[in-house]
């Protein structure tokens, strides 16, 4: 026992141990959030059955199985359903029942002794709706200005052709509303400060106002115009309405306006199902959320979070360099660079929302109220670059990682060897030649060692996000087809604030739960991608320079 | 090319310590040293690292077109002398230096002295190889870029003669884009001396340029040494002192700090004037 123990193999034993349950908790962290997250997109079918009530009444039951588990009878019995057996468990089913505006509920938990024989009826339709929930019901037939055109058999096909046609209209309702009709606004809006400037500046002659008064005047012609266009647009999408019957076989009618998307899950193929889960998913990726962002996709939170590293990337990187190299290769190596040198290193472990609140305090308030009143002024009292937005939060990060990148920096500069410096300068380089054409490049992997570790801690911070930039839904992208075309002063959406909001603000919480574990393996995705590009970049710089590990 | 400051010269200070040599003359292409050329003279240097003193009123002449090696136990000072003729101990932060080194009679340790054009007069190669992690032929461009070259013709000339000069074009010149950490060390070793010939300086330094290298290296870099010294005046730091019998034409022998004896190298191997060289040379201590 004792030689095995001197043997060091128990060593290797508790470090192999280690290296395992690390790698098992990544390995089941991906796992989990996999497999709730992208098991959300499978078109689940719907099960028809009936449920006894409390007080006896059997009730029709259409729905989506969501989860089950199981529950003492005594606690049913408690709550007042009449239980038969004597069994000590029994289990209990959460069903989504869509139909939020029938219902009421969207889930509800149904013990299954209660339940009626279970059901696939293939010719349920789910219906996607923009506003209210998914609904679910036996389509009976398809109406157009209130009279039907296609019933019973017909019905299915009659739908799906006028549903594209409402889906067609919708895209250029949406279209004309955003980039028509906000091109105008735009343009209003710039008249509005333009005016005010030179209100300003004491400069609005009258030539200039009946100039401005003008341009007003057309822009809101063309508004009008617009608004037309968009009230017939409106009229049309609004022509079609199918009638389904729901699960207490009430007659349901739906304005195919509102259907974002229909199918029949209960009568899909295979290959059907793979097809519209990979449409599922793309849709997520790149649509808008919607319904308070429990439905819908997630594009402007994966655009926002990239744009953000990316800016943070371009603002820590230069600064973090350039300050490395003047503690390292220029600065006197005394206590006071010790000093220094040590309080970067706290930096780097003080708390995150201490950044937020600096940022918030700092940036948002001191830098963009001053911006504002210099260069914004005709824009006030509402903020420009004086609430929170990117730019600010880019800067936060970048403060917020700046000790990594000087570290890391720091130690690429240590470890270029003396010799190397020497061999350069016995050539009749000056320092900041040798610097530039030797050293530099030979720390340039540990830099972006530096910029890999910012961009993960940048990536995955939320808590300073909240105080500087970061809303719930933001109603434009910061980048956009109007001068400056990137709009830094823009509040923006951002992966890991969307899982809070969407996990813990929503008021619907069972429909959320998925897309909290989608959105957190796309935003690990995101992360994994934008490290793995450093990574190849310093790759490619260790190949090219890899003379340092054998000098 | 270079400019250097001119500290008003001092014709009485190049009287300097003349050493003996009535001996008889064994190698017929060395002449007295007193009559030979002197490119570096070296005038009471007093180094100190901190409060440790390294040199010790080392007074010195370097003639030019010859080999002269420093020899001496370790710690006695010899690679800091040679680390004064191109001031690379200017980047220890606590050397302190005294005296002063006259490069064709203009005192290098003037505050006022652009090192970069000295450096470049005076090259140097170091103990270990240490080309840059670039190719071949960037690391013998090197210096040329420094100053200015871009003519691509121009470069590939000097490239290709420094190559030659180092007797190492012959082994590189089919890939010359390779890494010049792709080399041997024997190579790397002639390639650095490539990199500093390539700028044609006046005086080579050599900082025990073998010690890292096996004998078949060793024996191609004191070849080219000994080539070499038809062109530049050459100056080597050796721990060993076959190599220096070989390759030098004059030997300075120090300890601690200060040079004990100077002088023709048959003489000092054969003829050693003081006893501690004699003792030092045929291994008594040291």
């Amino acid at each position: 026992m004792r030689d095995w123990i001197k043997s060091g193999s128990p060593w290797i034993w508790l470090t192999a141990g280690a290296v395992a349950v690390s790698l098992l908790a990544v390995a089941g962290v991906m796992a989990l959030t996999a497999l709730r997250g992208l098991g959300h997109f499978w078109p689940k079918p719907v099960v028809e059955t009936t449920f006894m009530e409390r007080d006896g009444k059997r009730s029709g039951l259409i729905g989506e199985l969501r989860d089950r588990e199981e529950v003492a009878v005594r606690r049913l019995r408690e709550s007042g359903f009449t239980i038969p057996g004597d069994a000590v468990f029994a289990e209990r089913v959460l069903v989504k029942m869509g139909n939020r505006d029938v219902t009421g509920a969207d889930f509800r938990w149904f013990p299954v002794p209660l339940l009626g024989e279970i059901k696939y009826p293939k010719d349920i339709i789910t219906l996607e709706r923009r506003e209210w929930g998914n609904f679910y019901g036996h389509l009976l037939a398809v109406k157009e200005e209130g009279k039907a055109v296609a019933e019973g058999e017909a019905a299915y096909p009659e739908l799906l052709v006028r549903f594209e046609r409402a889906n067609r209209l919708f895209t250029q309702i949406h279209e004309l509303e955003k980039y028509e009709i906000g091109r105008i606004n735009y343009a209003l809006e710039q008249a509005r400060l333009e005016s005010r400037a030179l209100d300003i500046r004491g400069q609005l002659t009258d030539a200039r106002k009946a100039g401005l008064e003008r341009r007003k005047a057309e822009l809101n012609g063309e508004f009008g115009k617009l608004q037309e266009r968009v009230a017939v647009l409106r009229k049309d999408i609004g022509r079609d309405t199918l009638l389904a019957r729901v699960q207490d076989g009430k007659e349901v009618e739906v304005k195919l306006a509102l259907v974002a998307d229909a199918y029949r899950p209960n009568d899909m193929s295979l290959a059907g199902k793979i097809g519209h889960y990979a449409r599922k998913l793309g849709e997520f990726i790149t649509e808008d959320p919607r319904e308070a962002n429990t439905e819908g996709g997630i594009f402007p939170a994966i655009f926002g979070t990239v744009m953000m590293v990316l800016l943070m990337a371009v603002m820590v990187t230069p600064l973090g360099i350039m300050a490395a190299i003047y503690m390292r290769e220029y600065a006197k190596q005394g206590p006071l660079i010790r000093i220094i040198r040590i309080s970067v290193n706290n930096l780097a472990g003080v708390p995150s929302i201490v950044y937020g609140v600096f940022g918030l305090g700092f940036f948002v308030y001191f830098l963009g109220g001053n911006i504002d009143q210099l260069f914004f002024p005709e824009a006030l009292p509402a903020p420009t670059f004086g609430s929170p937005g990117l730019l600010w939060a880019s800067l936060t990060l970048a403060i917020l990682t700046l000790p990594v990148v000087i570290v890391s920096t720091e130690e690429g500069l240590a470890r270029v060897p003396r010799s190397t410096r020497e061999g350069s300068l016995a050539l009749g380089a000056t320092k900041a030649e040798t610097l530039i054409k030797t050293v530099l490049p030979m720390a340039s992997p540990a830099m972006m060692t530096g910029l890999i570790l910012a961009i993960a801690r940048a990536a995955g911070e939320v808590a300073p996000l909240m105080l500087v930039g970061v809303v719930k839904l933001a109603p434009a992208l910061p980048m956009d087809g109007y001068f400056p075309y990137l709009h830094l002063e823009r509040k923006f959406m951002h992966l890991g604030f969307h899982i809070y909001d969407v996990g813990f603000q929503s008021p619907n919480v069972e429909a959320a739960r998925p897309l909290v574990y989608a959105t957190a393996l796309l935003l690990v995705i995101v992360i994994m991608m934008l490290n793995l590009a450093a990574i190849r970049l310093r790759n490619q710089l260790r190949e090219k320079y890899r003379g340092l590990e054998s000098v | 090319m270079s400019a250097i400051p001119q500290p008003q010269p001092q014709p009485e200070a190049r009287a300097a310590v003349r050493f003996e040599t009535k001996m008889p003359v064994e190698r017929e292409e060395t002449t007295a040293l007193e009559d030979l050329q002197k490119v570096i003279n070296v005038r009471d240097l007093n180094l100190y690292y901190g409060k440790a003193q390294a040199l010790k009123n080392v007074t010195l002449d370097v003639p030019g077109g010859h080999v002269l090696a420093f020899i001496g136990p370790s710690g006695c000072g010899k690679s800091t002398l040679l680390r004064c003729f191109n001031r690379m101990n200017d980047l220890v932060d606590s050397c302190r230096i005294e005296g002063e080194i006259l490069l064709d009679g203009k005192n290098i340790m003037h505050h006022k002295v652009n090192v970069a054009h000295l450096r470049r007069r005076v090259g140097m190669v170091f103990q270990k190889p240490n080309p840059f992690p670039k190719s071949i032929y960037e690391n013998v461009a090197y210096g040329l870029r420094l100053l200015g070259v871009k003519n691509r013709a121009q470069l590939d000339a000097a490239v290709e003669k420094s190559l030659r000069g180092a007797a190492l074009w012959d082994e590189v010149k089919d890939r010359l884009d390779s890494s010049g950490l792709s080399l041997s060390g024997g190579q790397q070793q002639r390639l650095v001396i490539a990199r500093a010939i390539a700028l044609e300086p006046e005086v080579l330094l050599l900082d025990e340029p073998c010690s890292a290298l096996d004998p078949i290296a060793t024996a191609k870099v004191e070849d080219l040494i000994v080539e070499l010294k038809d062109k530049y005046t050459i100056v080597i730091v050796t721990h060993n002192m076959q190599q220096a019998a070989r390759v030098s034409d004059f030997t300075a022998y120090m300890y601690l700090g200060e040079l004990v004896e100077f002088g023709k190298t048959d003489d000092i191997f054969i003829r050693p004037k003081k006893k501690h060289t004699e003792d030092y040379i045929t291994g008594r201590f040291g």
